[in-house]
């Protein structure tokens, strides 16, 4: 029996996490109750948090890594993949949440960027890490830094899927336009993407991502859900939409009618993910669901104030 | 020869590609009805606590009487699905075949690696794709073992039922595949 670690062994053991994932929901929690609610439902991981982004946006502030006091709380009390999220750039972050055995660590742009001008060079861990993005350029500078999942930006903590739903139509027109491109045509889309030729090529020949390609940002609802699995996301990231009320309010787990309010919705999102092309049971699990996050338009939200905007 | 391969969730478009690439006619399954025109079913790999929530009591049923009658094959949270007993922590299993089999025993995902190692299938040694992978940790009587990971069982069959806690699906090797195949076709060896 020999073993093998390679570069490219890594990338496979990265990238084979992300496949189990897929067809999934991986949920944000910010406490061991909200993670086990998570996994009851059918959650395929949870992101351990200790503000989400509706909180975050509410409330302001620098917003850093959690506590690793309460990442392995919710390792220890889920059998489920923990993820957990690391300030964009900041090495030192990812390092300590390597150190403590999550999953998957997400170096994401919800929380306040700790660099920029650079994201973490993700080849340098044996973590694997998912990023997100808005355009191909952005999803293949990613890639190209080591990131074994890539997932669109959306606006995260709203509610409101439009940008998730902007991001992912992007992605994939710019896949399918350098599907139809010559050669001579793919040197220049990869100066005009700013991502590396062989990046280009490879979705030029393959017609997606290297690497899986899931969604999140906004997504609040099973018909949400069905809609980013049409558009062609391999899975779903549901941040604010399963435990939060309204503004920076979460549902008090500790009461029965808001408890079964979040258990409702984490269920009906998980079966909505599976069945998104089966408007039959998306309207069964619709019907089910009581209630849903209140939600900020995006619309409504000053440019400054985008989350979307940070990372390069 | 209609394979089907349970889809509803985890990475079943890989076992899809495989079986396709191979000549099987793929049935993705997600619906209790769908298990009436398949001869034989893949579960892949996954969550299995994900699996048996999205199943429910119908499907669930469909899903046990077909892994007792016909040829199937589990893979990680597959062969979780297929064990007689789930351990860390104990969950329900189709129990299709006689293993004890003990989720994510290997480790987290830092944990997960890639081995080489011989197996009775013949040729050279079989490269397999360890993800969070369960270890069978007791092996009934008349279960066969095809690849050990060092002393741990990692491919096993009995009857018309096969369980591996790696990816076959994610290495380019496609002879477990064929293994199964040659079980489908042959009814139970």
């Amino acid at each position: 029996m020999s073993e093998n670690n390679g570069n490219n062994t890594s990338l496979r053991l990265k990238t084979g996490l992300a496949e189990m994932l897929k067809g999934g929901v991986i949920m944000d929690v910010m406490s061991v109750e909200q993670s086990l609610v998570a996994e009851k439902a059918g959650a395929t991981a949870v992101m351990a948090l200790e503000r989400v982004p509706a909180i975050i946006r509410a409330e302001g502030g620098v917003s850093r890594m959690a506590n690793p006091k309460l990442i392995r709380q919710i390792m220890a009390a889920v059998s489920i993949p923990v993820m957990a999220k690391c300030r964009i750039g900041h090495f030192a972050e990812a390092q300590i949440l390597q150190e403590l055995g999550v999953d998957y660590i997400d170096e994401s742009e919800v929380l306040t960027p700790a660099d920029e001008e650079h994201h973490v060079n993700k080849h340098a861990f044996k973590t694997p890490f998912v990023c997100g993005a808005r355009n191909l350029g952005e999803a293949l500078r990613r890639i190209a830094e080591g990131a074994a999942m890539i997932r669109t930006k959306g606006e995260a903590g709203t509610g409101d899927v439009v940008h998730a739903v902007k991001h992912m139509r992007q992605i994939v027109k710019e896949m399918h336009q350098l599907t139809v491109m010559s050669e001579e045509e793919l040197f220049s889309a990869a100066k005009n993407h700013q991502a590396p030729y062989e990046l280009v090529r490879m979705v030029a020949k393959a017609g997606k991502l290297p690497v899986p390609n899931f969604s999140a940002g906004g997504i609040a609802t099973p018909a949400d859900a069905s809609m980013m699995m049409q558009l062609g996301a391999e899975a779903v990231f549901v941040g604010s939409g399963i435990f939060m009320k309204g503004g920076a309010t979460p549902l008090d787990l500790s009461l029965k009618a808001e408890r079964e309010e979040a258990e409702s919705r984490a269920r009906a999102i998980v079966i909505a993910t599976t069945h998104y092309d089966d408007p039959k049971v998306l309207a069964e699990v619709s019907e089910q669901m009581t209630g849903a996050m209140k939600g900020l338009a995006v619309g409504a939200i000053a440019e400054k104030d985008l989350l979307q905007t940070r990372g390069w | 020869m209609k394979i089907g391969v349970l889809a509803l969730q985890g990475d079943f478009d890989a076992h899809r590609r495989r079986l396709e690439e191979l000549g099987a006619e793929v049935v993705l399954v997600r619906k209790p009805e769908q298990f009436d025109e398949i001869d034989g079913l893949v579960i892949p790999g996954g969550e299995s606590t994900t699996f048996l929530k999205l199943l429910g009591d119908e499907t669930f049923q469909k899903l046990s009487a077909f892994v007792h009658s016909k040829p199937t094959f589990g893979t990680c949270a597959g062969a979780i699905m297929l064990a007689k007993e789930v351990e860390n922590p104990h969950q329900q299993g189709l129990d299709a075949i006689d293993i004890t089999i003990r989720r994510n025993a290997y480790g987290r995902q830092v944990d997960s690696t890639i081995v080489e190692a011989a197996t009775t299938l013949g040729g050279d040694p079989l490269e397999m794709v360890f993800i969070r992978a369960p270890r069978i940790e007791r092996v009934g009587e008349g279960v066969e073992v095809l690849a050990k990971r060092g002393d741990d069982p990692v491919l096993v069959r009995k009857g018309s039922v096969m369980a591996a806690t790696f990816h076959p699906e994610l290495s380019n090797d496609t002879r477990v595949h064929q293994e199964f195949l040659k079980l489908v076709k042959n009814g139970t060896k």
